[in-house]
C-alpha cells in the first residue's frame, strides 16, 4: 500500500472486492494488527511504536467499530451493549458523563424506541441490532468511527436511511468515519471515496 | 451505570444456565463431602475420646490393655479371665483409691450386654466432659432383680420402668439359654450419653449371682432349679467379677498406683489409664479416617476438574464474545481477569452452597447418627479450621483456572477482533 490519509472529521468510503485487505488495513488501524515495515499514523500517534496494551487502550478511547455482523453480546441488554465501550476507557465514560443519559440520547438519535434498550440484544431485529451496534460505536465520542459493511444485512431503502442516520451522527460528535463497503451505490453521500484495488496498485506500480 | 466487569462475568456465566449449573453443583457437593468427612472425623474421635471420663484406672486380669478396654467400656469381645473378688475389694480399700466400681460381664438381654455392678456406677461413671448419669426415668436398681437400662435399650425395645425383662446367658445374639425363671423388673432408664452405656442392662452383683445360683460352669445343673423367692436364703456377694473402674483420691498418683497394680503378686493383674489407651486404640483407628480425607481431597479434585473443564469446553463457543469485548477495548489482560473472575465466583459459589448443604445434611442425620451410633453431630456453619479448608478449594480453583484463562488470553491475542464463527 502506498498512502493513505483520512483528515480529521472527514466522512471515508473506502470499497474493494474481497481479499483486497479490507479486513488487514482496519485491524492495522484499530490496533490489533502492528505493521511490520512503514508508518502508521491515528490520530496524529504512531501506532506501531505502541505496546499491545497501549495499543488496546487507544483503540478502546478513540475508536468506534460497527461490524458487518454489529457483533451485540446476545445475552446483555441493548443499554448495557451500548454502554459496554466506557466500560473499557474511562475517557470515553467521562466524555459521555451520565452514560445512561447518553445511552438514551444516542438511542433517541438513532430512532430506537427506548422500550427496546432493556431487552437482550438478542431479541432484537436486525435492523434494530445495526442501530444499537452504531450508538455503540459513537457513545462517549470517539475520533474516528470504523464501519466494516454494515449494511449487508439490509435492503436498499433501510441501507440509504442508515447511512445517513450514521453520517448525521458523525458530524454531530465530530468523528471521522470510515465506512468500508463494496455497494458503490452509497459512496456519493460521502466526502471522499477511495477504492483500495487502486492504493494497492499505486504501490505495486514503479514510483 | 459504567458496567463493571463482574456484570459481565454474571450474564455470561447467566447466559450458559445449564452447564454452569451442573458445575456449581459438582463443586457444592464435593466441598459438602469433604468438610463432611472432616466434620465426622473429629466429632468421631472427640465422641471416641469422651466415652469414659473421671476414672483413673481400669483394672482387670492380665491381658492387652486394648483388650481389657474394649471389653470393660465398649463391650466389644470378651475377658479371657476373671478376677477373684477378694482382690478387687482389697483395691477397695487402699488408701490412695477414693471410689471403686465393679464390672461383671458375661450375660445379655436380646442383644445388649449386661453389665453387673453397684450402685455405685450411676455416681462415679462420668461421660463427655465430665457430665455424671442421668436418670432419663426412675432411679436407680435396689432389689436382687431390679434392672436400670440405657437410652439405646429403653428406645429399640420400648422399655419404661416397670418393664419385666428376663436375661440371657452368654453375650450375643446367639444367647440362647435363658433365665426365664427369674424375671427383672426395669427401675429407671438413664439418659442418653452417646456411649456404650446407652446399649446397656445394668444389674447388680448380686443378680449376676442370683441368676447363675442353680448354674454351673456355663449351663444349668440337671434338676436343680432355686425359684426368685428363695435367692434371699443364699448368699449371694459375688466370687469374681471381670473389671473394675476406679477413681484415685488425688491424680498424681496414678502411676503409682497403676505400678503397685501391675507388679503385685499373685492373681495377675492389670490397670490401665484409659485416656491413653483410647488414644493408642484411635491411632489403629485413625488411619481409616486420613484415608477417608484423602479420598474427599481427591473428589474436590475432580469437582474442580469439572470446574476447568466447562471453562475450556465453553472457550470456543465463547471466541465471539471475547473477540467483541477485544474490539471495544478489552485487553487481553481483561479477557483473563473475566475468565478468572468467573472461575472463582462459581468456586466460591460452590462453597457457600457445600456448607448449606452440608448443614440441611448434618441437620436431617443427626438424630439418626445419635440413634445408631451414638456419633453425635452437631449441625453448625463453619468454624476456623473448615474456614481455611473453604479457602483452599478456591486457591485451588484459582490455581486451576489458570489454564482456561490463559487460553482465552492466547484466543484473544491470536483473534484480535476478527470475528471467526
Amino acid at each position: 500500500m502506498a498512502g493513505f490519509t483520512l483528515s480529521a472529521g472527514e466522512r471515508l468510503f473506502l470499497h474493494g472486492p474481497s481479499g483486497s485487505g479490507k479486513t488487514t488495513l482496519l485491524s492495522l488501524i484499530g490496533g490489533v494488527l502492528r505493521a511490520d515495515a512503514g508508518s502508521l499514523q491515528v490520530l496524529g500517534t504512531e501506532l506501531s511504536a505502541l505496546s499491545g496494551p497501549r495499543r488496546d487502550r487507544f483503540r478502546a478511547d478513540h475508536i468506534g467499530f460497527i461490524f458487518q455482523q454489529f457483533n451485540l453480546i446476545p445475552y446483555l441488554s441493548a443499554a448495557d451493549n451500548i454502554a459496554l465501550p466506557c466500560r473499557f476507557s474511562p475517557l470515553r465514560a467521562q466524555r459521555a458523563g451520565d452514560v445512561a443519559a447518553a445511552v438514551a440520547r444516542l438511542a433517541g438519535h438513532l430512532d430506537l424506541p427506548t422500550g427496546l434498550l432493556a431487552r437482550p440484544a438478542a431479541e432484537l431485529s436486525v435492523g434494530q441490532q445495526q442501530r444499537v451496534a452504531a450508538a455503540r460505536a459513537l457513545i462517549g465520542g470517539p475520533a474516528l468511527v470504523i464501519a466494516d459493511e454494515p449494511t449487508s444485512a439490509l435492503d436498499a431503502a433501510r441501507q440509504a436511511a442508515f447511512v445517513d442516520l450514521l453520517l448525521n451522527e458523525c458530524a454531530a460528535v465530530g468523528a471521522s468515519l470510515l465506512f468500508v463497503s463494496h455497494d458503490l451505490r452509497l459512496a456519493g453521500r460521502f466526502d471522499r471515496s477511495v477504492a483500495l484495488g487502486e492504493i494497492n496498485a499505486a504501490a505495486e506500480a514503479p514510483a | 451505570m459504567r458496567l463493571p466487569l463482574w456484570h459481565l462475568t454474571l450474564a455470561s456465566v447467566r447466559n450458559r444456565g445449564l452447564a454452569t449449573v451442573l458445575t456449581l453443583v459438582a463443586i457444592a457437593l464435593s466441598v459438602t463431602l469433604l468438610l463432611g468427612v472432616e466434620r465426622l472425623r473429629n466429632d468421631a474421635r472427640s465422641s471416641f475420646a469422651n466415652t469414659l471420663s473421671g476414672t483413673d484406672l481400669i483394672v482387670g486380669a492380665r491381658s492387652g490393655a486394648v483388650q481389657l478396654l474394649l471389653y470393660s467400656v465398649f463391650h466389644i469381645g470378651d475377658a479371657t479371665h476373671d478376677v477373684s473378688w477378694s482382690r478387687i475389694d482389697a483395691l477397695r480399700t487402699h488408701k490412695d483409691v477414693a471410689w471403686l466400681v465393679p464390672l461383671s460381664l458375661g450375660d445379655s438381654h436380646r442383644g445388649f450386654r449386661v453389665v453387673g455392678t453397684t450402685a455405685d456406677f450411676f455416681a462415679h461413671v462420668q461421660t463427655g466432659n465430665r457430665q455424671p448419669l442421668r436418670f432419663a426415668a426412675g432411679r436407680a436398681f435396689e432389689g436382687v432383680f431390679d434392672a436400670v437400662v440405657g437410652a439405646d435399650v429403653a428406645a429399640r425395645l420400648g422399655y419404661a420402668p416397670g418393664a419385666k425383662i428376663v436375661l440371657s446367658h452368654g453375650a450375643g445374639e446367639f444367647a440362647a439359654a435363658e433365665h426365664a425363671d427369674k424375671p427383672f423388673t426395669v427401675t429407671g432408664v438413664l439418659a442418653r450419653t452417646g456411649t456404650p452405656v446407652d446399649r446397656s442392662v445394668l444389674v447388680g452383683l448380686a443378680a449376676i449371682e442370683a441368676i447363675h445360683l442353680d448354674w454351673q460352669g456355663g449351663s444349668r445343673i440337671p434338676g436343680v432349679e432355686i425359684p426368685a423367692q428363695f435367692v434371699g436364703k443364699f448368699d449371694l456377694s459375688p466370687n469374681r467379677v471381670t473389671a473394675a473402674l476406679v477413681g484415685l483420691e488425688r491424680r498424681a498418683t496414678v502411676f503409682r498406683v497403676q505400678r503397685e497394680i501391675n507388679t503385685s503378686d499373685g492373681e495377675p493383674l492389670l490397670a490401665i489409664l484409659p485416656g491413653v489407651t483410647l488414644d493408642e486404640l484411635w491411632r489403629v483407628v485413625g488411619v481409616v479416617e486420613r484415608v477417608l480425607l484423602a479420598v474427599s481431597a481427591f473428589v474436590v479434585a475432580v469437582g474442580l476438574a469439572g470446574l476447568v473443564a466447562t471453562l475450556v469446553s465453553s472457550l470456543s463457543a465463547r471466541r465471539r464474545e471475547l473477540a467483541i469485548l477485544r474490539a471495544l477495548g478489552a485487553g487481553p489482560g481483561d479477557v483473563f481477569v473475566l475468565l478468572m473472575t468467573e472461575s472463582v465466583l462459581l468456586a466460591v459459589a460452590g462453597c457457600v452452597l457445600g456448607v448449606v448443604g452440608l448443614w440441611a445434611l448434618s441437620a436431617g442425620i443427626a438424630p439418626w447418627l445419635m440413634a445408631e451410633h451414638g456419633v453425635q453431630l452437631v449441625p453448625r456453619f463453619v468454624d476456623q479450621s473448615e474456614l481455611v479448608w473453604l479457602a483452599g478449594v478456591v486457591a485451588a480453583a484459582l490455581l486451576a483456572s489458570v489454564i482456561p484463562a490463559w487460553r482465552a488470553y492466547r484466543y484473544s491475542l491470536a483473534d484480535g477482533m476478527t470475528v471467526r464463527m
